[in-house]
């Protein structure tokens, strides 16, 4: 029981679920309206796009890259999406899988400058996020879609509950949510491309000599971010029930913030679905117990980026700390064996 | 370095035959508006430029550049509504002055929080100046929930607007800071140290050199160049918005990038900048003049530094063999 | 024993540089083989070339298990059992024990991990080497030498049938070493042909039963490791003898500049005492792990110690950082030149006087280009550094003039204790001789030297006196004059 309690205590995911776990209480004694049925609903609600967002970028964190494009490539998705809809009809399924296909398509583009051409991916994501962004608003010229396919109303509800005068039930952004969560933790945890991403991310050098394809592992970790942002935006376009082009980009750094915060690391080789869930999770539950409290929705940028700040410092301390430690444990062992 | 010097030459090159093409295919960009203007933009452009370009020197990045600018607009704009109207003479320029230097310490709260969190508590760049884009930006919108100032002094306008011999005041406010800048950083130390850091901090550590100050210093510095960049912008618009000019961080590391700037750190010149930063000032004229959609030149500018990024990499990995 | 390897032929050029010229060289199954040869020498390159990695020039023939092999790729060199173990090791530090050692298993299709077998696997491989490993720690806390086993086991579930070890030993404790050794020899017995590449030629003699030398990419010859012994392959390798002459030389009538009471630092060495005098070189040796480069960092002020003290002529002093050691006159010549002692992609005008540059500014802080120019022809001239512009980046330079440069660097300063660690690593033979008569020349100024090295016959014959640790502790000393390499070798071993 010791061990397992000093295991714990090293992980990032134990203190981020205290943390987590605090802060859920504080709001609940301060703000009475934060931990209702209702409440909670919307939170999962809201944010599912920002959640959904996470369980992709986690992927590209572990394999050491790091992608911003993901927004502008949502926003292409969600408009040509909802366009196809509305011609063809279509169902879920079949929306899904385009707006996936589509998506996925657009993330491979930065898997390729990252790889053939050995540019560092912020730059190549930052250039990617401005030829998506810039190219839609300009064949669109920023109109928004206000109709949308008949199932949008309808959504989904499944286990639907009455309580009070509002009806509750699992809709299609927790489905897509905990899906894309349940998604990536398999890929991660359970599929050898999963495993080799972790290994990519912890030694590039090691996997090269090995043979791992290192094109091919990064064609599978950029698609799949553009395969959930086409994702995540059908959760937004169904919620909104309408199309804004220039909406959706300037979130990228809450995604990333909760990632990081969540345990995953810009050099690669960490990080778990836990963890991410953890992270978007505190960021959510904050920006949404604040304004409860009643703080003014303009200030939540500020709120978001000081937390990001705090979290950051803390994190670089803790490893330097942890380095230290390891490095003292290790001449320990060696000591010991020695002896 | 001989490679470098050939960039600098391919980049003259380049602006030559863009400035042929241009002032042969399109009307209006051989005049003295297209001029002015031209020369007006890449004024404000230039100076945040430069403030990016040291901290991609020294192997960093400074993410919150715009968000650092427009906050120091927004204060600067602020004090002055409060402190100059109706003010005249002796009282309107101490107002000015007084603005002025609380742009300047917001810009230098700034730099010395990046600086701190990225020398001393060792966080990543990127990491680091999204964080304080994040809360710099935050704050310019939760101060002003988004709307813009707007109305500043003849004093100021001057700055954005103004002539002097018929060349714009603020061309003279940017070369006043790319002169001693290019200056400092190939004669100086503190310069040369920027270089070393960039391409081995380790190993410029162990020379003796206090690499942790000397990173200070340049994200102190970028912001300090936000701040005077600032001045120019609201000059040449009259107005300050927590959302503006989010298109120039592109812009800035696009123009490092095609000045010769390596973005890994450790080589290129004030000289190179500035060649790229007149080629894509040509460009976007061009554009403009064209009738392109800012979101057209958006999506190119894009396309280019990812050429110009593939391209000096190339290089990089020539020279190195 | 049949051959499993015959290389005939292999030759290898970079640009100008021939690195390999004309090799050949047969592995029997079930031998230990070393290699072994000074840096430059070529064997790197012939491993690559085994592994796939690099191809020889043509007109070369590799003939493995009987089938002349036209062009060796990775993925061939691999299925025929060829199994290399880098220095860096190539481990994941993020994974597992279990998932390193089966890495090979994530290839495979299904696509699902077959986490059962992958454990079964992992757990064979460590019974294969008799060592019991805890399959879930992460490898990136474990100390280098379980790493080792990790990469080992790595080799072994891919079926290795020749396993190539370069400089297995090079951060181990002897205890170890032995492990490892003992190791070699169960593998061997079980058929799996080895290679060792190293430096250590008691080690190499330990275990070997060939043994090649390499010298300047040619093949020296192979020898039956019984009829050897480590002066003789010192010299096969260096093709010189040693003939310096150990004259006793009193350095005791000299101030003492640097002197050292009980530093202690926990994991790094224990209760350090020495004395160090103006003008005497002090050479300190000692196998990699006895806390050599350790002590020379505190001492340079980049760590500090947790007990003891430190005294510049007689006046105890505290390094908060290595700028106090810097402006205290102490300074220190990095063994890893590549990473710490050169910024490579740097001019050589920048690295030599990165040290000075504060003092050569003049008004406003700028450094006139002119002084600039003419401070590093200075040393150029000073040091024999054969350079022909000195703008260019300083990894052009070859590997003894890139530690002239480093030496450049800090005699700028006219430091009063001078730390070289491995001084000349990476340094050709005919180089080596000329930073060992700076090095004397620097001392006969009165500059106090301590030079630290792996190579004993560096030590022996530049050194006034030799200081031995182990494990952290200084065991024993020596005078060069009193002494031989064979004794020095087993004072170090011992």
């Amino acid at each position: 029981m010791h061990e397992m309690l000093k295991r714990l205590r090293s992980k990032n995911e134990f203190w981020l679920a205290i943390v987590l776990l605090g802060l859920v209480v504080f709001f609940s004694f301060t703000a009475p309206a934060f931990f209702t049925i209702g409440n909670l609903n919307d939170l999962l609600t809201q944010n599912a796009f920002t959640g959904i967002l996470c369980a992709g970028l986690i992927v590209v964190l572990i394999a050491g890259g790091i992608d911003i494009s993901f927004t502008a490539t949502a926003s292409v998705v969600q408009y040509a999406a909802v366009t196809l809809a509305n011609m063809y009809g279509m169902n879920w399924i079949i929306l899904l899988v385009i707006a996936g296909g589509l998506g996925a398509i657009m993330g491979t583009i930065n898997a390729f400058f990252v790889v053939k051409f050995r540019i560092h991916s912020i730059i190549v994501s930052i250039a990617t996020l401005n030829i998506f962004y810039g190219l839609l608003i300009f064949i669109t010229s920023g109109n928004y879609i206000t109709t949308v396919p008949d199932y949008f109303y309808d959504g989904i509800n499944w286990l639907e509950f009455q309580l009070g005068r509002r009806s509750y039930g699992i809709n299609l952004q927790m489905v897509l949510l905990f899906g894309s969560f349940i998604l990536t933790a398999f890929i991660l945890k359970a599929t050898n491309i999963g495993r080799q991403i972790y290994a990519m991310g912890g030694n590039p050098d090691a996997a090269r000599r090995l043979g791992f394809s290192i094109f091919r592992l990064n064609l599978f970790v950029y698609g799949y971010m553009g395969f959930i942002a086409g994702i995540a935006s059908i959760a937004h376009a169904q919620l909104q029930l309408n199309v804004t082009p220039t909406v959706l980009v300037g979130r990228e750094l809450t995604v990333l913030a909760a990632v990081v915060l969540g345990g995953a690391s810009l050099m690669g080789g960490v990080g778990t679905v836990l963890g991410t869930i953890l992270g978007v999770s505190f960021l959510c539950v904050l920006q949404n117990g604040l304004i409860i409290l009643g703080l003014p929705a303009r200030w939540e940028g500020a709120v978001t980026g000081l937390v990001i700040l705090i979290a950051v410092a803390a994190s670089a301390l803790e490893g330097s700390r942890q380095m230290n430690m390891r490095r003292a444990s290790r001449k320990g062992q060696e000591a010991g064996a020695a002896a | 370095m001989i490679l470098l010097r050939h960039t600098n030459t391919q980049l003259s090159i380049l602006l030559v035959i863009l400035f042929i093409a241009f002032s042969l295919g399109i009307d209006r960009f051989f005049s003295i508006e297209s001029a002015w203007s031209m020369a007006i933009q890449v004024s404000g452009l230039g100076i945040l430029s430069l403030a990016m370009m040291i901290t991609l020197l020294k192997g960093g990045i400074n993410l919150s550049l715009i968000a650092t600018t427009n906050l120091c607009s927004l204060t600067m704009a602020y004090m002055i509504n409060l402190l100059t109207p109706g003010a005249e003479g002796l009282a309107l320029i101490g107002g000015i002055l007084v603005a002025l230097a609380c742009g300047a310490f917001v810009a230098a709260f700034i730099g010395a929080l990046n600086g701190y969190i990225i020398a001393y508590l060792n966080v990543s760049p990127i990491l680091a100046t999204l964080g304080t884009m994040t809360l710099v930006k935050g704050i310019a919108v939760g101060l002003t929930a988004g709307n813009v100032l707007s109305g500043f002094p003849e004093a100021i306008t001057y700055i954005g607007n103004g002539a002097v011999l018929g060349i714009p005041f603020s061309l003279f406010v940017f070369v006043g800071c790319a002169i001693p800048l290019a200056i400092w950083l190939s004669r100086t130390p503190t310069g040369m140290f920027i270089y070393m850091i960039g391409s081995n901090e380790k190993a410029t550590r162990y020379s003796g050199i206090d690499t942790k100050w000397v990173i200070f210093k340049v994200y102190l510095l970028s912001s300090m160049l936000a701040w005077i960049g600032a001045i120019v912008l609201m000059g040449w618009l009259n107005s300050a918005r927590a959302d503006y000019s989010e298109s120039y961080l592109l812009i800035t590391i696009l123009a490092a990038v095609l000045g010769g700037i390596d973005p890994f750190g450790g080589s290129g010149k004030v000289a190179g900048l500035v060649l790229a930063l007149a080629i894509l000032q040509f460009i976007s004229s061009a554009f403009n003049l064209l009738g392109f959609s800012p979101f057209l030149t958006l999506a190119i500018w894009g396309v280019i530094l990812l050429a110009a990024a593939a391209l000096a990499i190339k290089t990089r990995s020539l020279q190195q063999n | 024993m049949t051959a499993f390897l015959k290389l005939y032929a292999i030759s290898r050029r970079f640009g100008g540089v021939t690195a390999l010229s004309n090799v050949d060289m047969t592995l029997e199954a079930g031998e230990v083989h070393c290699l072994v040869g000074e840096n430059g020498s070529g064997k790197s390159t012939l491993i690559k070339i085994i592994s796939g990695v690099q191809t020889p020039e043509p007109g070369a023939q590799i003939i493995i298990a009987g089938r002349d092999v036209a062009r060796l790729t990775p993925q061939e060199s691999t299925r025929f059992g060829i199994q290399v173990i880098y220095q860096d090791l190539s481990l994941f530090p993020n994974l597992t024990v279990a998932e390193n050692i089966a890495i090979n298993s994530h290839f495979g299709r299904p696509h699902l991990v077959r986490w059962a077998e992958l454990r079964k696997s992992a757990e064979e491989a460590l019974g294969k080497i008799g060592v019991t490993l805890d399959l879930d720690a992460v490898v990136g806390n474990l100390t280098i030498a379980n790493r080792q086993l990790v990469a080992i086991c790595r080799a072994l579930t891919a079926d290795a049938k020749l396993l190539i070890m370069d400089e297995p030993t090079a951060s181990l404790t002897r205890t170890e070493v032995n492990r490892l050794l003992d190791l070699v020899r169960a593998l061997k017995a079980q058929g799996i042909c080895i290679m060792f590449v190293s430096h250590r030629l008691d080690e190499v003699l330990e275990v070997a039963d060939r043994v090649t030398v390499l010298r300047d990419g040619n093949k020296v010859g192979t020898y039956s490791a019984g009829e050897m012994n480590d002066k003789k392959l010192a010299v096969l390798m260096t093709g010189k003898q040693f003939t310096y002459d150990l004259r006793e030389i009193d350095i005791s009538c000299r101030p003492v500049v640097l002197s050292v009471e009980g530093l202690t630092r926990q994991g790094e060495y224990d209760n350090i005492d020495f004395e160090l005098r103006e003008g005497e070189i002090l050479g300190l040796t000692g196998l990699l792990g006895s806390g050599r480069t350790e002590l020379a960092l505190t001492l340079f002020g980049i760590t500090r110690p947790e007990r003891g003290k430190i005294f510049l002529d007689a006046a105890p002093i505290t390094l908060r950082s290595n700028q106090d050691a810097i402006n205290a006159g102490i300074v220190y010549v990095s063994e890893d030149r590549l990473t710490l002692g050169l910024v490579l992609d740097q001019p050589i005008s920048s690295n030599t006087i990165v040290t000075v540059l504060q003092h050569l500014a003049g008004r406003l802080n700028l450094v006139p280009s002119l002084i600039r120019r003419d401070t590093v022809d200075r040393w150029v001239k000073e040091l024999s550094i054969k350079v022909s512009n000195i703008e260019s980046a300083v990894r052009t330079l070859s590997g003894g003039n890139q530690q002239r440069v480093v030496l450049a660097k800090w005699l700028a300063r006219k430091p009063r204790v001078l730390i070289l660690d491995s001084p000349t690593v990476g340094v050709d033979i005919m180089a080596k001789d000329g930073i060992y008569e700076i090095v004397k020349s620097l001392a006969a100024e009165g500059v106090a030297i301590l030079m630290i090295s792996d190579e004993i016959p560096e030590v022996l014959y530049h050194s006034h006196r030799i200081l031995v640790m182990r494990e952290g502790r200084l065991s024993s000393e020596h005078r060069p004059h009193e002494t031989d390499e064979h004794r020095l070798m087993a004072a170090v071993n011992a």
